[in-house]
């Protein structure tokens, strides 16, 4: 079995009388690529704002390496290996795609104190910016201010900051949201490539790329975990049709 | 204005300051050196508005706390030691604004600048209406701190042309400092913060802290200003935590261009230069002012220090549509 970085466990959140989030267990591991799935509003986006720290859970466990992370806030989180992207894209507009990634990689050795030190040459920094870059297939744009850039080149750049921190665990909101086919494409095999030596948490609506590269589905309906197998499990699972597409069909 | 022409203007216009004295009035240098304290203050603001995006509406509070606090230092008949006084009014500043901003910078956006006002409000009926600082009438500065170490003085503030120079170098060392913090990793992060600070949070920074550290030091290089300026005019008044005076230093900081400390140092020279002129043309000066502030920002986005390139695009837009 391999490696458990990231688990959730009874994991709950309510807004008012809304149950967001009932109970919901989930384990993402290393070197698996675990997809969440479900219709608008089945509480995904809801889901990872807790595992990231972006949402306080009103009840239940996450934890990270075995230790109990729920009273962690977002930064702390960052800090000690949980990275995420967002579903709508959340950038620096304003800076070139190598600052973005630098001031990602900065925060792991901040060293706000040494005031003498210039920024832009911090060596450790800019290099490991430079390896996020190029694993997100962006090399050649380090100089481009990012807010130019085409829609999936801002999705790339997002997941390039993400391995600038040098997250274990990446929890990626929609990464493909809004992308052309040809830049799926390249996406999916970025992320085949991630999952290598991280763990990986998928919220996504495109069912083809979600079964393209998952080693693991979960399926959410109304807040609650539904099915969570193989995606052969999933694919084939008569629950998961009657209720996932069901609600699609609803939905259009 | 490319890089190498603005570092040749910003030389020209130090060697003017310097030069300055040799061949104004004292009057006139007393102005300039109006003028470079209030530039000290609205870079110090400028830290906060334009750098961090926290637009402090009470940034008078903190120039007018070490302003009193080297008044109160002060003893009655003898002067303060310099190097005593201005370190203890700084830290006065910094302080304050420390503790200040441990409250206000829990809130964002439109409370954000009305906290702040509030804290600066209280901040100014403090010695407004209570006997620690004279009340309303302030408290003259008999003496002006004097600069000896162990006997040995090496300038003497009380000679106009010193402290003149004193004040300049004072302006130097801020603006020194804050190019040196802006670099620094700390400053990037106070820029990452400005443009996104909730990206900042979940890439790991605690954005609060350093929010906090700004703010601190924007108070305390503000009491460098404060501290100043008590010392240039020999008194001290309730009018200096005014929130006037805040809304004067955040114009500075607005018509100069945001985010650009050269631009915080035009921002002084031009609010201070037009209550000159105006002032002179005519008792309703504030009508002329206020219509000044409304077509510059109309006509001036990005500020004074903007406006070259502007101008320069236009011409050179021109050109190629030819």
């Amino acid at each position: 079995m391999s490696e458990v970085l990231l688990a959730a466990e009874g994991m709950t959140r309510r807004f008012g009388g809304l149950l967001a989030n009932h109970k919901v267990n989930i384990q993402l591991e290393r070197g698996v690529l675990h997809a969440l799935l479900g219709p608008n509003g089945a509480g995904k986006s809801t889901c990872i704002n807790m595992l990231s720290g972006d949402l306080p859970p009103s009840e239940g466990t996450i934890r990270y390496k075995g230790e109990d992370i729920t009273a962690l806030t977002a930064y702390q989180r960052s800090r000690i290996g949980i990275g995420r992207s967002y579903q709508r894209t959340n950038i620096f507009p304003k800076f070139t795609v190598l600052e973005n990634c630098r001031l990602a990689a900065q925060s792991r050795k901040p060293r706000p104190w040494s005031l003498l030190t210039n920024a832009l040459r911090m060596p450790e920094a800019v290099e490991r910016a430079r390896a996020a870059i190029n694993e997100a297939g962006l090399s050649g744009r380090e100089d481009r201010v990012a807010g130019t850039m085409s829609h999936g080149e801002q999705r790339q750049l997002e997941i390039a900051m993400v391995l600038a921190t040098d997250a274990e665990v990446l929890l990626l909101d929609e990464p493909l949201a809004g992308m052309g086919s040809e830049e799926s494409a390249q996406m999916v095999t970025l992320l085949n490539r991630l999952k290598a030596t991280r763990a990986i948490l998928l919220v996504e609506h495109d069912m083809d790329a979600v079964f393209a590269v998952a080693d693991r589905i979960t399926v959410m309906v109304n807040g609650q975990v539904l099915e969570s197998g193989s995606p052969e499990q999933i694919r084939n699972s008569p629950d998961v049709q009657a209720a996932y597409l069901g609600h699609e069909a609803e939905h259009e | 204005m490319n890089s190498r022409t603005s570092t040749i203007f910003k030389l020209a216009v130090l060697a003017g300051v310097l030069a300055f004295p040799a061949f104004g009035s004292d009057f006139y240098a007393e102005m300039v050196a109006k003028v470079l304290i209030l530039a000290i203050f609205a870079m110090s603001l400028d830290l906060l508005v334009g750098f961090t995006g926290l637009v402090s509406f009470g940034h008078a509070a903190y120039f007018g706390i070490a302003a009193y606090a080297v008044a109160l230092m002060t003893p009655k008949y003898d002067p303060a030691n310099l190097w005593l006084a201005l370190p203890a009014s700084v830290l006065a500043a910094g302080l304050a604004a420390f503790v200040i901003g441990l409250f206000v910078l829990r809130t964002k956006g439109i409370y954000f600048i009305m906290v702040t006002l509030a804290f600066a409000q209280m901040a100014y009926y403090v010695f407004h209406d209570t006997p620690v600082g004279g009340g309303s009438d302030g408290i003259y500065l008999n003496f002006k701190p004097d600069a000896a170490i162990a006997g040995w003085a090496p300038f003497d503030l009380n000679e106009p042309l010193h402290l003149y120079y004193f004040v300049v170098a004072a302006m130097l060392a801020v603006y020194g400092l804050l190019k040196l913090v802006l670099r620094s990793p700390f400053g990037r992060v106070l820029v990452g913060i400005r443009s996104n600070e909730h990206r900042m949070l979940s890439l790991g920074y605690a954005t609060f802290r350093y929010k906090l550290a700004a703010f601190t030091l924007a108070g305390a290089l503000a009491g460098v200003a404060g501290f100043l300026y008590a010392v240039l005019f020999g008194f001290v008044t309730p009018e200096y935590l005014s929130w006037h005076k805040s809304g004067d230093v955040l114009l500075m900081v607005i018509l100069g261009g945001m985010g650009n400390l050269a631009g915080a140092i035009a921002g002084a020279v031009a609010l201070v230069g037009l209550q000159e002129i105006f002032t002179s043309v005519t008792k309703h000066w504030q009508l002329l002012m206020g219509l000044t502030i409304v077509a510059a920002v109309l006509f001036m986005p990005g500020g004074l220090t903007a406006t070259p390139a502007r101008i320069l695009a236009r011409i050179n837009g021109g050109k190629t549509n030819e």
